[in-house]
């Protein structure tokens, strides 16, 4: 059965409609092989019992010569930011106590409605904050990637339950939610694809909110096909949520093999950092190359916003962060430490209910919508925000897509970085620009540190125009030819 | 009709600026889809999105924008094409996203005018500052438990429209036909119930004082969630007054919150504490800016009924009536459509009497409303065609009228029922005049005397032999006639 969980979502598609194999099977396989890695701790919940239903209904459907839906019998993790009906969902944090939703998120039901199969819901930074998921109440997640040190590395954040998922081959693919990079850069720390959608693509309604214009849910793969297949299932117009895009979805997987023949790829210039290490720098370099050998036209392009994009960032998502959860008051659900008045409870609820990542980013974005500083602060930050929207507005007037590295290095060691924030933010350097503009953006494991940790590059193309991104990614991971495996998978 | 306090340092006038909270009348709320219908069972009425449950996301209410907007449009105000819900954050226990959604920079409707007329004053006109939409909170019940607190979600998200006047009132009498006018607009548009008991219309009431003659403004003081006219108009009275005292004692007023005591007749100060609020208005990123097309708030003018301020004016052009009795009739839309009703066609001068007189009266002693008056419009219509064809006189046409409002029966079968229709038959009226005189030679002595005034008894001492049924004017001719044979 192991050969069932290395298998890409596109080749279970097949074998499922081939008859090589059950639902059934598929999901047991999955269910074994969580098990297997359960040491990482990827999984806040595993529901294999729901597994199994959903997988025998799916062969039901198969037999019954019915309709099947785009992820029939697929097996998949799902962030535990996710909503979903009758199953505890925790955000990774200790105020959500007990939380079992009476509701189903909008992205989760359409995986559903479309046949995917739900293994279990993933562990994540606390309400996906951070970018390790060492904020995380359920505890730490670990890389599966080993390297020759033999410490155990993070998986990124805040999506690195799906990540880490997804790479032990615990699952054919994960979903994950990515504000400033939660799904690119666990997407790099783990040698899989990541893939932000354009703002709006998928609908929010069922997730747990941090930061309302930037939160956009997104697929977790290990190709780039599977991300297309995926995102073709999660996405599209929904009326629950007013940011949702009234679009029709374009054939996502169709666009996959039309190359990159005299596309335009522009490479910006403020991404060259200083203190960016040579073999990030090594393999963007080699991105460049591979493009300009498929027929693609690189240009040099330059975003001079850029360096005000992460600062921007940490104003705007723990400003709107700061509302977000203010409803975690201990009135009427999750977590509640009783005090003597009222001001007492919340006080009580939310100092044991909230992490310290958490606390701090309330305690920003408190501050920065004070009185007095508003102005100074967020209002500032949303002009620079439309600045550097404009940036890419004018970049893609020359360019298709754009092609950055993901991350400023490899997946650190579990515990780095937590006594230092600002070091701790400056991994999504490279993945807040696209985010705070709106844009789809895509990681794309492309090669291996001298530790032998993945590495991704990093697509970012104009707004709804995934199309242009799948092209483009496609064209990467087969020039990339990334065939490595993680130490620890669950086969 | 200046309202002046008589101060120790002299003589001091009021500065009154009024937000008017009134519930949409909308049968959802701004936000999601729960009913909204008033006095249903505690937390019956809570959507997902109500109760601010994990990952819930707000929708704009679409019927309650077309209502904001035309009630904008009823003020004469200006519609703003782009307008914005921002966050306003603040923590209590009935209030379960942690914050409210509200307008803030950004309304949707800007500045405008009412007119008020005071009896014996000239029309005047108050501007309106803004319209903003927003969100109700729940409400916390303190008095179910001696020692806890309940929430009610009911109204958490139900769609409320302030209204917020500038600070252009000068009396507390101002001030309660500006919320008056307010309702009677808001009536008329079917835009709010404006009903105060249940809470659909409540007021803010911002009050600062300054010296006759004095230019700027001074500070004021705002009381909150006042629910009645007659509150409101007292509460500016007290407080006004007390801040006269403030000053004159060498005080000063400080801006501040405080709550109407109508026991005591008085207002008090809210803890400082507990309301000094730095509430973070942002714009809610779950919302994109509410942008309107000048086609869709040109179709709701083109729907907009004739409103009070109109109506009045083609009352008193086309129906000849007084101001007064215009704006009495005009006041609810239900009167004015009444009066209409009753006067088409008719004698109008007549009709206004009708209503506002015998009706009106009526009513109030039965303490109904107008939609609940048992004489229907055509049917007091219907009276008034009995008068003018002389089958009843003006006399029984009062008693037919107390008839109708007991009974709820048409005029016509009313009189035939009791037999009133007037004779009109000169045989019977003179047989009863020839009677009267006969029996009271006296009387008829002193009228050919030349004492004009008997004649007035001898009409009544006729009118009783026939039961009040006799035409007076027949009666009155044919007595003349004969006294002076």
């Amino acid at each position: 059965m192991t050969m069932l969980t290395g298998l890409t979502i596109a080749q279970a598609r097949d074998g499922l409609d081939k008859g090589d194999f059950s639902a059934e099977e598929l999901a047991g396989a999955h269910i074994e092989a969580v098990e297997r890695v359960r040491h990482l701790n990827a999984f806040i919940t595993e529901t294999p019992e729901l597994a199994l239903d959903a997988a025998r209904a799916s062969d039901a459907r198969r037999a019954a010569g019915g309709a099947l839906g785009a992820m029939d019998g697929i097996p998949i993790a799902i962030k535990d930011l996710f909503c979903t009906e009758g199953v505890l969902t925790t955000a990774g944090s200790h105020i959500l106590d007990g939380f079992v939703p009476p509701y189903e998120s909008t992205v989760t039901a359409n995986l559903k409605a479309g046949g995917a199969v739900m293994l279990g819901k993933t562990n994540l930074d606390e309400f996906a904050m951070g970018s390790s998921n060492m904020t995380s109440y359920y505890g730490p997640v670990i890389n599966p990637w080993k390297a020759a040190d033999g410490k155990h590395r993070v998986p990124g954040g805040s999506s690195g339950g799906s990540a880490a998922a997804v790479a032990a081959r615990a699952a054919l693919g994960a979903i994950g939610t990515d504000t400033g990079g939660s799904i690119r850069q666990p997407g790099a720390f783990t040698g899989t694809v990541g893939m932000k959608p354009t703002y709006g693509r998928c609908s929010r309604w069922g997730v747990v909110a941090f930061a309302s214009s930037l939160d956009q849910p997104g697929p977790m793969t290990r190709t780039v096909r599977d991300a297309a297949i995926m995102l073709q299932a999660m996405a599209g117009f929904d009326a629950k949520d007013s940011t949702s895009a009234p679009r029709d979805l374009p054939d996502f997987e169709g666009a996959l093999a039309s190359g990159v023949k005299g596309m335009r790829i522009g490479i910006p210039n403020e991404y060259r950092m200083d203190g960016t290490p040579k073999e990030v720098e090594n393999l963007w370099r080699k991105g460049i190359q591979w493009f300009k050998d498929m027929g693609a036209e690189t240009v040099d392009v330059s975003l001079p916003h850029t360096k005000y994009a992460l600062p921007t960032y940490y104003i705007v998502a723990p400003a709107e962060a700061s509302s977000n959860l203010a409803r975690y008051d201990g009135v009427r659900y999750g977590l509640r430490v009783p005090g003597d008045s009222l001001d007492d409870q919340y006080e009580l609820t939310r100092a044991e209910g909230f992490g310290d990542e958490v606390r701090r980013r309330v305690m920003i974005g408190t501050y920065v919508l004070s009185a007095g500083y508003y102005d100074a602060y967020y209002l500032k930050a949303q002009k620079v925000r439309t600045l550097i929207a404009q940036d890419f507005r004018n970049a893609f007037e020359d360019v298709d897509v754009l092609l950055t590295p993901t991350t400023p290095s490899a997946a650190f060691v579990i515990g780095e970085k937590m006594d230092d924030p600002i070091a701790m933010y400056l991994n999504d350097i490279f993945t807040v620009p696209a985010s705070m503009a709106g844009l789809p953006a895509i990681s794309v494991p492309a090669g291996l540190s001298r530790d032998g940790l993945p590495l991704g590059l990093h697509l970012i193309a104009p707004a709804f125009d995934e199309i242009t991104l799948f092209r483009a990614a496609a064209a990467l991971e087969e020039a990339a030819d990334f065939t490595a495996r993680p130490g620890e998978t669950g086969e | 009709m200046t309202y002046i306090i008589e101060g120790q340092t002299g003589d001091w006038e009021v500065v009154v600026g009024l937000e008017v909270h009134a519930q949409i009348a909308s049968k959802a709320k701004l936000f999601s889809g729960s009913a909204t219908e008033f006095g249903a069972r505690p937390n019956t009425q809570v959507s997902l999105v109500d109760a601010a449950m994990p990952g819930m996301l707000p929708v704009i209410n679409e019927y309650c924008v077309e209502q904001a907007v035309k009630t904008g449009l009823g003020l004469k105000a200006r519609i703003n094409l782009e307008s914005v819900f921002e966050r306003k954050n603040y923590f209590y226990a009935d209030l379960p996203q942690g914050y409210q959604i509200s307008q803030y920079l950004k309304p949707v409707v800007g500045e405008g005018v009412v007119v008020i007329a005071l009896p014996g004053a000239a029309p005047r006109e108050v501007g309106i500052e803004r319209l903003h939409m927003e969100q109700d909170a729940g409400k916390s019940l303190h008095d179910q438990d001696p020692r806890r607190t309940y929430v009610d979600l009911n109204r958490s998200g139900v769609a409320l429209m302030e209204i917020v006047s500038k600070p252009d009132l000068r009396s507390p009498e101002e001030a309660g036909f500006f919320v008056r006018k307010i309702r009677s607009i808001v009536r008329y548009l079917g835009t709010c119930d404006g009903n105060m008991e249940q809470g659909s219309m409540r007021a803010d009431v911002n009050v600062s004082v300054r010296k006759v003659g004095e230019t700027g403004y001074r500070t004021r003081a705002e009381i909150k969630n006042v629910n009645s006219i007659r509150f409101i108009m007292e509460t500016i009275e007290h407080e006004a007054e007390r801040q006269v005292e403030v000053y004159e004692t060498g005080g000063e007023v400080v801006q501040e919150t405080r709550l109407y005591d109508a026991d005591l007749g008085l207002t008090r100060s809210m803890r400082a504490k507990e309301f000094a609020h730095d509430y973070r208005y942002f714009p809610d990123p779950d919302l994109l800016p509410l942008v309107l097309s000048q086609e869709y708030v040109d179709t709701i003018a083109a729907t907009l009924p004739e409103l009070p301020d109109d109506k009045n004016a083609r009352f008193i052009s086309d129906y000849g009536l007084s101001p007064y009795d215009a704006g009495v009739l005009v006041a609810e839309r239900e009167t004015a459509e009444y009066f209409e009703t009753v006067a088409r066609g008719r004698d109008a001068k007549q009709a206004a009497n009708w209503v506002t007189g015998n009706l009106f009266g009526a009513l109030n002693k039965k303490g109904l409303t107008i939609t609940a008056s048992p004489v229907s419009a055509e049917n007091l219509g219907a009276l008034l065609d009995l008068m003018a064809d002389d089958t009843i006189s003006g006399r029984i046409a009062k008693d037919v009228f107390e008839q109708m409002m007991d009974t709820g029966k048409a005029p016509g079968a009313i009189v035939e029922e009791k037999g009133l229709k007037q004779i009109t038959d000169t045989g019977p009226i003179e047989e009863a005049v020839d009677r009267v005189i006969a029996g009271n030679p006296d009387q008829a002595r002193q009228y050919r005397d030349g004492n004009g005034k008997t004649l007035g008894w001898f009409m009544g001492q006729v009118m009783k032999a026939t039961g009040g049924k006799a035409n007076p004017k027949l009666v009155n001719q044919i007595l003349r006639a004969k006294l002076r044979e």
